[in-house]
């Protein structure tokens, strides 16, 4: 199978809308078919990594723990934004997995370098 | 009137337009709207600026699920779902600004 590179861009906070639960799914797909899987997080997206979802009060499922389970499936290219972060008083020792922090422009660099883009 | 925001104040106006058109009264944040409650962000000075003329409120629980409970800014009271109904109960009207 040829295998292409899939970048899910994820721009939205978690659980306000099912966007960040969708495209995990779609993230485990792409690795279940072998593909070269990135993550991109930038806006509001960047809130999905914020540690410590307490989910039981809005009975809702908690996906915190599936962010940590993608290096299981050779998922280990998570990419965030700094400006985003920055704008919404985090830093990297705020988020529940270890991720590359770069710029917008350089963020924009990776993105040109995929095969397939997916926008969550 | 209790005013209810349920958006993320980075991504969409709901909160500015709240703040600039409703008269004195009470704000909710629930949902992705609890983003604005938290310190270091930008909501938080739209907020603060804000306190002299709106009750603040924010949804315990949706702040819990998304990991910024213990980030809750002063000038901001945490209530549970009981506390959300008796708010609703409490003001005569209520608006969402969806």
């Amino acid at each position: 199978m040829t295998i292409k590179k899939f970048m899910m861009v994820n721009r939205k906070a978690p659980y306000g809308t099912v966007y960040a639960l969708e495209s995990l799914e779609v993230v485990l797909i792409a690795a279940a078919f072998e593909q070269d899987v990135s993550l991109a997080f930038l806006d509001d997206g960047v809130y999905q990594l914020k540690k410590g979802h307490q989910t039981k009060g809005v009975e809702m499922k908690a996906f915190e723990k599936t962010y940590g389970a993608l290096e299981d499936y050779d998922v280990t290219k998570l990419y965030v934004d700094q400006e985003s972060l920055a704008g919404r008083g985090l830093t990297a020792d705020d988020l529940c997995v270890p991720v590359e922090i770069m710029s917008r422009a350089d963020l924009g660099k990776r993105m040109e370098e995929q095969d397939v883009l997916l926008s969550f | 009137m209790l005013n209810i925001v349920n958006k993320s104040p980075l991504d969409r106006g709901s909160l500015d337009s709240c703040l600039q058109s409703a008269e004195p009264g009470a704000i909710l944040l629930i949902e992705d709207g609890v983003y604005a409650a938290t310190r270091g962000s930008a909501g938080e000075a739209r907020l603060k600026a804000a306190a002299g003329k709106f009750k603040l409120f924010a949804l315990g629980p949706d702040m819990e699920a998304r990991g910024i409970a213990d980030r809750a800014m002063d000038g901001v009271t945490l209530i549970d779902y009981a506390g959300f109904v008796d708010l609703v109960a409490e003001y005569n009207t209520c608006q969402s600004w969806l």
